[in-house]
């Protein structure tokens, strides 16, 4: 019987008096997506956060190859990569900088990796530039050139085709293709259709 | 524990780079550490303005106490250790808001918090950066402050020593106080009410060493007790910024 990568079990979590999650469940294999939709305020970010062992449900766990992932956060954390709606970069540094200091945090990088993975979502030319003068667009670029350095086996994305135009829609979906063809799994949060030809393995909605 | 069974990047046109493999590994602790360092000082030096903040203030505090008490030299010397201390302590205090607050803003610390790293010792690199930004400057222009309040030059190496000790338990005690009001807005009067008390030993026992390496005396057994409160700072403080910048990420 195979395990699932990632598992959901009964979340329930509480923002004040708010009940965000309600009693979520789901099971995710190697090499599937879970699109997550829902109105503003649902809970999408909410749940990724959970998912990630940023926040603890009040019920319920997270399983990752059947183990509860708070046995062991950090180990299931290196096999992981967030990106939430905002890419995590500093104004002050250039995009080749942010990438180097972002992903060099977790893992060993090498110059010509850092290139590569540039060139391949169109931030070849630009990465010199500091972060404060590129477009929003231009700013999720350079978070999804993390994405394609990371080779992590769960990717967990927050809304990851906002701000782009049809070029970089495109390369998220071939992202997270190769994602797929490689047995990682994906969690995706977005309103909007998936992006390339990516098929959401399911669908989960959540109600407001 | 890990995911297993994923073949090595298969599929991925960026399998050129060996590096990219899924076998390159995760970063050496120290080395991420170091890396998080090197990017503190790195955007630290982009914006230097905010560097001269605290120098500027130390200054500014021990130049206005020879024209509010007295330019009488004698008086001066045995109100410097105090004067040099006070001053020490809130200029450490005017970096320290922003020790975690844009790190928090920008999504950073979600990503160190994420990263598979130990975060005690990422928000380690972060506190000896704001050491090393903030603490050290002050240490280092300690001794012309201390001059200009008549102090005589041959205290000057101890209070540099005593100056490097106290700025960085300074510093560590801080991040605790900057991790617990992360996420409050206008959190600096809260940051102060919380890391002064905190401070006060270093306080005492530092202005005590200062005192007595200005009169000539032997200051080891102050200093003794001033780098004990490092030693404890060390050991407790990057857990306890840890577990609070937790806390304020759910």
């Amino acid at each position: 019987m195979s395990v699932n990568l990632l598992e959901a079990e009964n979340l329930q979590l509480w923002r004040g008096d708010r009940h965000v999650l309600k009693g979520v469940g789901f099971g995710l294999g190697k090499g599937e997506c879970l699109q997550v939709t829902g109105t503003n305020g649902a809970g999408k970010t909410t749940l990724l956060r959970t998912l990630c062992g940023l926040m603890v449900p009040e019920e319920g766990r997270v399983l990752c190859e059947g183990r509860d992932i708070r046995a062991d956060l950090p180990a299931f954390h290196s096999s992981l990569m967030y990106l939430g709606h905002e890419p995590p970069l500093k104004a002050d540094l250039t995009a080749r900088e942010n990438l180097h200091y972002w992903i060099g945090v977790r893992r060993r990088l090498a110059a010509a990796g850092l290139d590569a993975a540039l060139a391949r979502v169109g931030a070849g030319a630009w990465c010199e530039r500091l972060v404060r003068t590129l477009s929003a667009g231009q700013k999720r670029r350079v978070a999804l050139a993390g994405l394609a350095l990371m080779f992590a086996p769960l990717w967990l994305l927050d809304e990851p085709t906002t701000n782009l135009d049809a070029e970089g829609q495109q390369v998220v979906g071939a992202l997270m293709a190769e994602q797929l063809a490689r047995g990682g799994a994906i969690v995706v949060a977005t309103h909007q259709q998936l992006p390339g030809t990516v098929r959401a393995a399911r669908v989960l909605e959540l109600a407001s | 524990m890990s995911i297993t069974g994923l073949p090595a990047g298969v599929g991925s046109s960026l399998d050129a780079a060996p590096s990219l493999a899924y076998g390159a590994g995760p970063a050496p602790v120290l080395a991420a550490a170091r890396l998080a360092l090197s990017r503190d000082l790195t955007l630290a030096f982009r914006k230097r303005g905010q560097l001269l903040q605290p120098l500027a203030f130390f200054a500014l505090i021990t130049l206005l106490f020879p024209l509010a008490v007295s330019p009488e030299l004698s008086r001066l010397r045995g109100i410097a250790p105090g004067v040099l201390w006070v001053a020490a302590m809130l200029a450490s205090l005017l970096a320290l808001e922003f020790l975690f607050r844009d790190d928090a803003h920008d999504g950073t610390l979600e990503q160190y918090a994420l990263s598979g790293q130990s975060l005690t010792w990422l928000l380690f690199a972060k506190t000896v950066a704001h050491w090393l930004l903030t603490g050290l400057p002050l240490a280092l222009m300690a001794p012309f402050a201390a001059m200009s309040l008549g102090v005589p030059a041959s205290a000057v190496p101890g209070i540099v020593l005593i100056m490097v000790v106290g700025t960085i338990a300074l510093s560590l005690i801080g991040a605790i106080g900057a991790a617990l009001t992360l996420g409050m807005k206008r959190s600096g009067a809260l940051l102060a009410l919380l890391t002064l008390p905190l401070s006060l030993p270093v306080l005492i026992y530092g202005a005590r060493a200062t005192e007595l390496a200005i009169a000539g005396n032997s200051y080891v057994a102050p200093l003794q007790l001033l780098a004990a409160l490092l030693v404890l700072a060390v050991t407790l403080a990057p857990l306890a910024a840890a577990s609070a910048v937790r806390i304020s990420l759910e």
